[in-house]
């Protein structure tokens, strides 16, 4: 499987200079190939494996708490007005 | 146009807000308009080390509306993670469902104003949460940004591409929508973001099996805005291939104020949602027990009522879809049409009358002075002749105003109808010979010089004579002559 960096880097909002495509390509293209080991199996009767833990069901009650964890984290925000998180203005698309 | 040439296709997708007390993966609370950011928590932020567990409730009020538009329950569901990168979401994912939803292969059946009558069969409907809210309005030099929203359960109906008019669509939300109220989980508020829609649209020539390119309508803010929308678009659509054009794949956003649809993004550079089973959410089996406990707590549905009314009281199917389509309404009906009052004459006189006079007034029914038993009482003075339909819609706006009840109304100010064929015969002769023009006419064979003495009577009484024994004094007396 060849996987494409500049698409992969795009997706992951990271800007790579022509050296670091060139070597991480080649990084991930090793992962992949390794992993794709994994096709030799037969799977064909097996349940597809959502979640590691042999758990399932848990649930909260329907109750509130109020936090205070928001005041901390406005905190360490770049930009701020009032309570609100200010960004830079980007609208979808543009 | 020539828009005979093609046809429509139209799928719809709503957002409808679980009103739970907590967000669906958190305890912070859900209520609307809070101070910006104050109802959240590590969850809500995907801090480190902070997990999400998912809310009991939210999963009950799910399964009871996708029982409610007749969906199959998954017997096993999973969460997935779909990313995205934009300042509304703080993780850079949300949870959704992606493989394994809660419900599917569901339908409602709709008629519209028209009669059309069509089953919109529903793909899905999946658990998720909501992203926060942006503000681009306020300030020049960025944007605000509202995490209160951000976690709060929403279900998600996907209809299959089964409408084909804007008609069907309208006929289709409102539906679902009273649906929704009659459940009693959502108050499916368009206004404060709690029922959203968007709409995926595209023609094609009539007969053509494969689809034509669609265009998905974002910014919708009312379901009239929906129909116009997709009218909009059908027009638009039209025109382009009529012109030898392709139809652009794109997101398009409805301007209310110009009533029309622009182009917000093309999705040439389609996303990529890369989703992947959330991690920290543990699968969920539901129990089959489960679903028929929940499916005993529902009420009866507006479909089945609207039925039941149409069955039980004779009504055509829209008077009883009018009726149904707000609960409180048709319970106010059926307590009205209980306590003794004719069916038929009960809808129109509450849905045309009060309600009329309800909307004028910006009231409702709900702090409404005229009681059911009250409204009911003043039609079976009508059916009893007590009064005429005219003084009837006289006295209608004082109880509305005083709350007092019609036989009192009509005491005080001595509205009883005159029936009194004596006193009737006095005056008609009276007529008769004050109006000889009238009477001339008459015997000339015009009908409907019979109306205008009929009219003369009624002033005279000040409109309470009983209409009918008035014209068969009048025919009567004339026809002698």
């Amino acid at each position: 499987m060849e996987m494409d960096i500049n698409k992969v880097a795009l997706l992951s909002r990271i800007k790579l200079d022509e050296e670091e495509k060139v070597k991480l390509q080649n990084d991930l293209n090793q992962i992949l190939s390794y992993v794709e080991q994994l096709n030799e199996l037969d799977i064909a009767d097996v349940e597809p494996t959502s979640h590691v833990l042999n758990l399932e069901n848990v649930y909260r009650e329907d109750k509130v708490i109020q936090s205070e964890a928001y005041k901390e984290v406005l905190k360490h925000a770049p930009d701020i007005h009032g309570s609100y998180f200010k960004v830079p203005k980007v609208i979808e698309g543009s | 146009m020539a828009s005979d040439k093609y046809e429509t296709v139209i799928g719809l997708e709503v957002h409808v807000q679980l009103q739970t007390e907590s967000k669906l993966f958190c305890s912070s609370s859900t209520q609307f308009g809070a101070e910006p950011n104050t109802q959240t928590t590590e969850v809500s932020f995907g801090l480190p080390g902070s997990l999400p567990v998912l809310n009991e409730k939210a999963l009950e009020y799910g399964i009871q509306i996708a029982l409610g538009i007749n969906c199959k329950i998954a017997e096993r569901l999973k969460f997935d993670r779909k990313h995205y990168f934009y300042p509304d979401l703080p993780k850079a994912y949300q949870i959704s469902q992606f493989d394994m939803p809660l419900s599917y292969e569901g339908y409602l059946d709709v008629t519209t104003k028209d009669n059309d009558s069509i089953r919109v069969r529903i793909n899905r409907a999946h658990l998720e949460e909501d992203a926060g809210k942006l503000d681009h309005e306020s300030h020049s030099d960025g944007s605000l940004v509202d995490y209160n929203r951000a976690g709060i359960p929403l279900l998600e109906i996907v209809t299959e591409p089964d409408l084909k008019t804007p008609e069907q669509a309208y006929a289709y939300l409102t539906l679902l929508k009273s649906t929704i109220k009659y459940i009693g989980v959502s108050d499916c508020s368009m206004e404060q973001g709690s029922l959203r829609c968007d709409a995926n649209i595209s023609i094609r020539p009539k007969g053509q099996k494969e689809l034509g390119t669609k265009t998905e309508i974002k910014n919708l803010n009312s379901f009239k805005a929906v129909a116009r929308s997709l009218q909009y678009e059908i027009d638009r659509q039209t025109q382009v291939v009529e012109s030898g054009d392709r139809v652009v794949q794109e997101t398009r956003l409805w301007n209310d104020a110009k009533q029309k649809t622009v182009t917000m993004r093309s999705k040439e550079e389609a996303h990529d949602y890369r989703f992947f089973p959330e991690p920290d959410l543990v699968p969920f089996t539901i129990s089959r027990e489960k679903v028929e406990e929940l499916k005993k707590l529902l009420p009866e549905l507006p479909q089945a009522r609207e039925h039941r009314f149409v069955k039980e009281f004779q009504l055509s199917e829209y008077d009883a879809q009018v009726l149904v389509s707000d609960k409180k309404t048709a319970d106010y009906y059926e307590v009205c049409v209980n306590s003794g009052a004719d069916p038929k004459k009960a809808s129109n006189w509450l849905t045309t009358e009060l309600l009329g006079i309800l909307n004028a007034r910006k009231e409702s029914l709900e702090n409404c002075k005229v009681t059911p038993e009250s409204l009911s009482l003043l039609l079976q003075m009508m059916d009893k002749q007590v009064i005429n339909g005219k003084i009837a819609k006289e006295i209608l706006p004082e109880m509305v105003e005083t709350g007092n009840s019609p036989e009192d109304i009509v005491k005080d100010r001595g509205m009883e109808q005159v029936s009194d064929t004596g006193l009737l015969e006095e005056l008609a002769k009276n007529i008769i010979n004050a109006n000889p023009k009238s009477v001339e006419d008459f015997k000339l064979g015009k009908k409907n010089a019979i109306s205008f003495l009929v009219g003369q009577m009624m002033k005279e009484t000040k409109g309470k004579a009983n209409p009918a024994i008035v014209n068969q004094l009048l025919q009567k007396t004339l026809s002698e002559m």
